[in-house]
């Protein structure tokens, strides 16, 4: 079969779906490939580079009724009529906003794959364009706003002087807010960031940020991987804390998406609240932006003298390597769609990824497929940090020698330990059984009773948090006053000696009892957690 | 169905209790939870041990009744009084003194529960043993505690005593404790008892007269646990599993505590046990000598230090409750985290006289818990630090406990708060700290000491931080 890649008609668009690189890979599959005159050229690959690789060029007309078309943008009317009827479209279709191209490509008899459509499932992750684009997207809003912003992001000290660290603050902790969080901090900036979903925090983490923490404004995900809406309560929260975190920063990155939609995240009055000359750089802006003043694909400058960046285009402005991405993205796909890698197409729509995709077959419409539930615990696609594989495997090998080390050293002196220790139980058992089998039985089950209570204290205890020692201490002094018990039964005694002493023993144990549980009481709940959004 | 079978049953519950109540003080979020299980299972306990006592008096049982009522009444005025009315600062005296009542009444249920079963001729040895070894470890808790708690509220100096051949002394107290005690069981009358009880109450006293007052929150936790192998000693002899099982309970968790405290000061238990501090090295005056120039700086400098500080670790000390700086301490915190600076504690596990006090102190400022941090937690960060408060801390933050080999407290893990940036040190004097050891720290390049009451330079740095 024929694989036909278009040169992209979107006003500025510089990517290509499919480059040198992959383009032999598809031919690896058992694929004829097509590409359009010119098709790579702002993404700079050229036409020879595409033929060198073993794919033809021709015109769009040629391209565009291959017998699988893989594109990066949605088809323009005048090229979804160029399509055959049979053919496989993949491509960015957005089903859930534009829900008449796929009614028309299902009218024209045209099987059509979303690439934004991808389950986020595990096995998933290497065909997820959008985890690419959004990885892209956030590593160059970094860099957007650095050029925008008058400093430095690292701090430095110098014979001139010292500059603080830029504080930037990051909005979303999904792909593009971590890969905003990694590159910011990689230039040296302090950055801390924020996610609805309380799991995100170890990841922001994870990239060197700070995450911020504010209970009352975050919530669980859904079965499939992406954040639910939140109550208007938790909203209203969470609008605090971006305002609070926004005016403290001198760059903002918003990154929230939820299912293509932009939820306001920063209100026009937060952003009055920012310094002048600081950045606000949003990525949700193709859905109409997380920020009130964002202007889709332009450059704002408030009155109050903060920039707010609009650009829709992020990821295109990195043609070369997005494209490089994206087309790998595409391979992966056609590797599951061509299973015999013999060039054919096989659709399998009992596989949950490519059924997800798929939005429409045969002049019938697919979307929206059935759910997908998450099998394990999130992270949505693409969220592990990229760790160096030789700087890994070094720092594994240089820990595992040092601790090779010290571990010969010190298993001498243990084993040695270990003995005498042996040695000493051993000794101390057959002393104790000795009494014990000449004491009474009742007493046998009471030291037995007494063993166990002392097992259960040891491992009761041994994980006490440090700062609560001394409550803890309280409160056990309390609970040690029930010698009382002893002391009341022998009140009844008809010595007036016995009672005398009796009430004086039980007298001291009761203040005991009385004053440890209250005191221990009042130190407990003076331990109080800081509720507001706090650096952990 | 017999009120004693009841009694019985009720009071598997209210071990159970115990448990669960110690099991939900192992972390902030769940202690109200334990300390409510704690009361109640005392409250079931002593319900059914009064329906017990009444149901088995040998008196008209309103006479028991009214006794019992008295008691309680006494214990619960006094007990709530002194509660309410204690300082935070104070804590560790309460506890000490709380401990010495368990000690006093352990050793007079023994002597009662010996009067009883030879009154009624029922002298068996395991008996005569479990009494004998119950007085004796509650004589020992009872003055152990009441010196701890003359040396914790200072109205007695808490320098270790050094008696000549003080490991002798302990020893022959045990060897004639031993030798009383065949007598006891050879021939049962209250007189070897009581001669055991002095030795066991001169025991106790010298044992914690000698330790030195920066041993002291391993010698509170031990004491806890002391209090608690007393209480379960009353149970064998009462042949009482509730009380066996809550005394074992509180023996062993106040073994650990005072086993981590060890560890936190690289001391071993025993050491601690048997000698003051730093008397057996008896290098001190080595490392005590001039060495160097310390520089001197004021409120004001701070304020500006602070102002133009982004992180900022705060390490306090005894000296901090002392002064009871807590207060101006979370104001000044609540001010610097207002202005976006990282504040966070770094508390050191032996600081204060008793285990997680520093804790309790800023708690009770309303220190959120979150940025209060062991130890271990903090030291990493501290090379990025801009700043560090040492506020009343002196041993914990003593670099001689790496450098110097000979040092008292050599090996004893501290806090690198010399790696910070800059560090402020809050102190009175030049003196020395508990140890006794002079503090490298003060003549470091990149230390600034700030003399003088520690509440009132806090307050004054507050002021200068506001104003500025």
């Amino acid at each position: 079969m024929r694989i036909g890649v278009p040169r992209e008609v979107t006003d500025g668009e510089r990517l290509v779906a499919a480059t040198p690189r992959t383009v032999e890979r598809l031919v690896g599959l058992g694929y004829e490939v097509v590409v359009e005159h010119d098709a790579g050229t702002r993404a700079t690959f050229d036409d020879a580079a595409y033929a060198q690789a073993g794919a033809t060029t021709a015109d769009a007309a040629t391209v565009w009724s291959a017998d699988v078309v893989v594109a990066v943008n949605a088809p323009t009317d005048a090229q979804v009529a160029l399509l055959r009827p049979g053919a496989t479209l993949v491509a960015m279709l957005y089903p859930g906003s534009r829900p008449e191209l796929v009614e028309r490509l299902a009218a024209v008899g045209v099987t059509a794959l979303a690439l934004d459509a991808v389950p986020r499932i595990s096995r998933a992750q290497a065909l997820d364009v959008l985890s690419t684009l959004s990885n892209v997207a956030g590593y160059r809003a970094v860099v957007e706003a650095a050029q925008e912003y008058g400093g430095m992001f690292a701090g430095q000290v110098t014979a001139a002087g010292k500059t603080p660290p830029a504080k930037v603050f990051v909005i979303g902790g999904g792909v593009a807010g971590l890969a905003a969080v990694g590159t910011a901090s990689s230039l040296g900036a302090q950055v801390r960031a924020f996610d609805v979903r309380s799991e995100a925090a170890e990841q922001i983490e994870s990239l060197g940020g700070v995450a911020v923490v504010a209970p009352e404004a975050q919530q669980q995900m859904n079965a499939d991987g992406y954040a639910r809406p939140l109550t208007p309560e938790q909203e209203r929260h969470a609008l605090d804390v971006y305002a609070r975190e926004a005016a403290d920063a001198d760059v903002v990155v918003t990154t929230a998406l939820v299912r293509g939609r932009a939820p306001r995240t920063l209100t026009a009055e937060a952003v009055a609240g920012m310094r002048p000359g600081s950045v606000v750089v949003d990525l949700a802006a193709s859905g109409g932006g997380n920020c009130e003043l964002t202007v889709p694909g332009e450059r704002v400058v408030t009155e109050g003298g903060v920039v707010v960046l609009g650009w829709t285009d992020l990821a295109g402005r990195l043609p070369q390597h997005t494209s490089q991405l994206l087309g790998t993205n595409v391979v992966h796909l056609l590797e599951l769609l061509t299973p015999g890698k013999d060039g054919t197409v096989v659709l399998d729509l009992d596989d949950p990824v490519q059924r997800g995709m798929t939005v429409a077959r045969e002049g019938e419409v697919l979307w929206p497929p059935p759910p997908v539930a998450v099998s394990a615990a999130p992270p949505p696609g693409g969220a592990e940090p990229p760790e160096d594989p030789a700087a890994a495997a070094a720092r594994r090998a240089a820990e595992a020698e040092h601790a090779a080390a010290a571990e010969a050293t010190a298993a001498e002196q243990r084993a040695l330990r270990g003995r005498r220790r042996l040695v000493g139980a051993a000794l101390a058992a057959v002393l104790v059984t000795l009494a014990l089998s000449f004491a009474p039985p009742s007493l046998v089950g009471h030291v037995t009773v007494f063993a166990l209570a002392v097992v259960v204290g040891y491992y009761v205890i041994s994980n006490v948090t440090h700062s609560l020692h001394t409550p803890l201490m309280a409160q056990t002094n309390a609970i040690s006053g029930i010698i009382l018990v002893g002391a009341l039964l022998q009140i009844g005694s008809d010595d007036w000696l016995v009672t005398t002493l009796a009430c004086v023993a039980a007298t001291v144990a009761s203040i005991n009892i009385f004053g440890g549980f209250l005191v221990a009481n009042r130190m407990i709940r003076m331990f109080r957690r800081d509720t507001a959004g706090v650096a952990r | 169905m017999t009120p004693t079978s009841v009694a019985q049953a009720v009071y598997v519950l209210a071990a159970l209790l115990f448990v669960l109540s110690l099991a939900g003080l192992s972390r902030q979020e769940t202690a109200r939870r334990g300390n409510l299980a704690g009361a109640a299972g005392m409250t079931l306990a002593l319900g059914a041990t009064i329906v017990l006592a009444l149901d088995t008096s040998r008196r008209p049982v309103l006479v028991t009744a009214l006794l019992v009522a008295c008691v309680l009444l006494v214990g619960a005025v006094v007990g709530t009084w002194r509660a309410r009315r204690v300082e935070m600062t104070q804590m560790p005296e309460l506890i000490a003194i709380l401990h010495s009542f368990v000690g006093l009444a352990a050793v007079l249920v023994g002597y009662n529960s010996y009067l009883t079963a030879h009154a009624a001729g029922a002298d068996d040895a395991a008996h005569l043993v479990e009494v004998y070894l119950g007085v004796l470890v509650g004589a020992v808790t009872f003055t152990g505690s009441v010196v701890a708690y003359l040396k914790l509220s200072g109205r007695t100096r808490s320098a270790p005593l050094q008696l000549p051949g003080r490991n002798l002394l302990n020893l022959a107290a045990l060897v004639v404790s031993v030798g009383l005690l065949v007598w006891f069981v050879a021939a049962p009358s209250v007189l070897p008892l009581v001669l055991m009880t002095v030795v066991a109450l001169a025991l106790g006293w010298h044992l914690v007269a000698s330790i030195g007052g920066g041993d002291m929150p391993v010698v509170v936790s031990m004491l806890n646990s002391y209090s608690g192998w007393a209480a379960a000693a009353a149970g064998f002899m009462l042949s009482n599993d509730l009380l066996i099982v809550t005394g074992a309970l509180v023996g062993s968790s106040g073994a650990i505590l005072s086993y981590i405290m060890c560890r936190a000061m690289n001391r071993s238990f025993v050491s601690v046990i048997l000698g003051g501090f730093g008397t057996e090295e008896g290098t001190v005056s080595s490392s005590a000598g001039e060495q160097g120039e310390h520089r001197e700086t004021h409120a004001d400098e701070v304020a500006r230090l602070l102002g133009d500080a982004r992180s900022v670790v705060i390490t306090p000390g005894y000296g901090m409750a002392v002064a009871k700086a807590q207060y101006p301490v979370a104001e000044l915190v609540e001010l610097l985290r207002s202005r976006g600076v990282d504040v966070r504690f770094g508390v050191h596990p032996v600081a204060g006289r008793l285990p997680g006090h520093m804790n309790v102190l800023l708690a009770e400022a309303r220190v959120p818990y979150d940025i209060v941090f062991e130890m271990d937690e903090v030291n990493d960060r501290l090379p990025a630090t801009d700043v560090v408060l040492v506020i009343g801390a002196n041993d914990t933050v003593n670099p001689a406990a790496l450098d110097d080999p000979r040092s008292p407290i050599a090996g004893m893990p501290v806090l690198h708060v010399w790696e910070a940036g800059e560090v402020v040190v809050f102190k009175r004097s030049m003196a020395t700290g508990y140890a006794g050891v002079q503090n490298p720290l003060f003549f470091r390049e990149n230390t600034a000491m700030l003399f003088g009451d520690a509440k009132e330079q806090v307050e004054g740095i507050v002021a200068h931080l506001r104003v500025g």
